[in-house]
């Protein structure tokens, strides 16, 4: 039976990850840039949150709903003024490393406003949790809420993506961006949306990560990042079903990894797993073939 | 009153000066060749007047209004479309998206139905395969796919940039008819060529360019006659 627990453990904590993923393979396949602040929009998100909830005393949805239009703004702010700037760029690399210049920003803003001590979140998740064969398996009302979240997000995303114009116009950015211009297509105010979305949805996954395991630093997004980025590879960066596919896995692998090995290898055990992939199939499980054109 | 008019047009490649000066138009209901050897600056033109370039000097007027600095997104709904070099389609995605990709400025639903009825009517082989996705059609399909695409945004002029190149024989002389086709009903055509001789067969005018300057213009059936470009770009 614990198995089974351990095993939906995974799935919440890989949504979680799933969620974060699509962030990264959003903006990658769209801006075809590495966001390596993402992780910390996630941390941003989840001070507001606990801000406006256990600072100001406002009711959870408020602050869900102030951390979403935060994180949006403050998604949409760093592309406008980083990685804009660095579209033209000879290097890719600029625009890496200002990312990880914008990722030590933030995690440093947020020391110098609420401090370098570890804050009680307090869950902003009131579903109950619910017991199953006869009070053997429990299921935690965050995991409920974090996995139902991740499956209307992606079935949400998908829509938007096949049934909306501008979902069709990151379609046409993320294949050719001059082509998508000569066909009317806002490119930066494409990858504005992109950047906004990602970062929303960022804010969402820093609220269920924080009530799942409820303690906030300035570095609390760092390390889901990061994962959350391995997921995307191991999933295919660029595709939206590989980020669905990578976060559950890798979810599951690290919870398994810390019940049944052991909980100081279990990151290790992640990373392994994402070298095994890639050395095996170099595009990620869902990847999709170079096309070199002649 | 010329439709397009290019005036003293330079562009840079970062130091290196690929458009020297060139100053050229396009009136209503010509078709327009512009024919050079590869590297002559001919594709760089193309993009600095849909703004996927910007000119450093000179002038872009298109119906009086200087789009010079308009950024390219917003050239197609002017009226102006662009079918670019190797023609660019999205090849992940189907027949069908990618011509509605073409009229993604247009908002009325009926309007684009039409337009999607008329490219076919031009282009049956894309029916046939509009579920297909574009990048497992021929190189000729290709092309046909990138002009259907160009011509659902019903536009007024449109620029062609090398729809020739890498195709068969048989599908060089059916795109020059499709050219022909969409100038008889009365789309304005500006088309770049290396194929001088088929593009000079169909064009009222044209203008030769050399390193980035122009330095031949006249009627079509006058530059088809002329030594110098028969020996230079006819192969006679």
């Amino acid at each position: 039976m614990s198995f089974i627990s351990y095993l939906i453990n995974g799935i919440s904590l890989g949504s979680v990850y799933a969620i974060i993923a699509l962030g990264y393979t959003m903006v990658y396949g769209i801006a075809k840039m590495l966001n390596f602040a993402h992780g910390d929009v996630i941390m941003v998100g989840g001070f507001t949150i606990f801000f406006a909830v256990s600072m100001q005393g406002f009711p959870s949805i408020v602050g869900i709903l102030l951390a979403v239009v935060l994180c949006t703004l403050l998604g949409i702010t760093i592309e406008y003024i980083a990685y804009r700037p660095l579209r033209q760029a000879a290097s890719s690399l600029a625009v890496l490393i200002t990312a990880i210049g914008v990722s030590y920003f933030l995690q440093n803003m947020a020391l110098l406003i609420f401090g370098a001590n570890t804050k009680a979140f307090t869950s902003v998740v009131t579903v109950p949790a619910i017991k199953l064969a006869e009070g053997q398996i429990m299921i935690s009302g965050e995991t409920i809420v974090t996995i139902i979240s991740c499956i209307v997000i992606m079935i949400g995303l998908t829509l938007f993506i096949n049934k909306t114009k501008a979902g069709q116009a990151m379609l046409a950015v993320s294949e050719d961006k001059g082509a998508a211009q000569l066909m009317g297509i806002n490119v930066n105010g494409t990858i504005s949306l992109t950047f906004a979305i990602g970062s929303a949805l960022a804010a969402i996954a820093g609220m269920l990560l924080c009530s799942a395991y409820p303690s906030l630093t300035p570095y609390t997004g760092s390390m889901p990042g990061i994962k959350a980025f391995v997921a995307a590879v191991f999933g295919g960066i660029g595709s939206i079903p590989g980020a669905l596919i990578g976060g559950i896995v890798l979810g599951i692998i690290e919870i398994l990894g810390k019940a049944y090995i052991s909980s100081q290898m279990a990151d290790a055990i992640v990373f392994l797993v994402l070298i095994v992939v890639l050395l095996v199939k170099p595009t990620g499980i869902l990847g999709k073939k170079i096309k070199e054109k002649v | 009153m010329a439709m397009l008019e290019i005036k003293d047009l330079e562009v840079y490649y970062g130091m290196i000066q690929a458009i020297k000066g060139v100053s050229f138009e396009v009136n209503e209901g010509e078709v327009i060749a512009l024919i050079g050897a590869n590297g002559a600056g001919k594709t760089t033109i193309l993009h600095t007047i849909t703004g996927l370039l910007e000119a450093k000097k000179g002038s872009v007027v298109f119906d009086d209004k200087d789009i010079t600095k308009t950024p390219a997104h917003k050239i197609v709904s002017m009226g102006m479309a662009h079918v670019p070099e190797g023609r660019r389609v999205f090849a992940n995605l189907s027949v069908l998206q990618n011509l509605k990709m073409g009229a993604y400025t247009r908002k009325d639903k009926d309007e684009i139905a039409g337009n999607l009825e008329t490219v076919y009517r031009r282009f049956p082989r894309l029916e046939e395969r509009q579920n297909q996705l574009a990048g497992t059609l021929s190189g000729g399909e290709q092309q046909m796919l990138a002009m259907g695409r160009a011509l659902m945004s019903q536009p007024r002029i449109i620029l062609m940039d090398e729809p020739s190149m890498g195709l068969s024989p048989i599908f060089v002389n059916e795109i020059f008819d499709i050219i022909k086709e969409v100038s008889a009903s009365g789309t304005t055509v500006l088309l770049v060529e290396q194929n001088a001789k088929k593009a000079l067969s169909i064009s009222n005018r044209a203008y030769v360019l050399e390193t980035g300057k122009i330095v031949l213009e006249g009627k079509a059936s006058e530059l088809l006659n002329n030594d110098s470009i028969k020996k230079a770009y006819l192969g006679e």
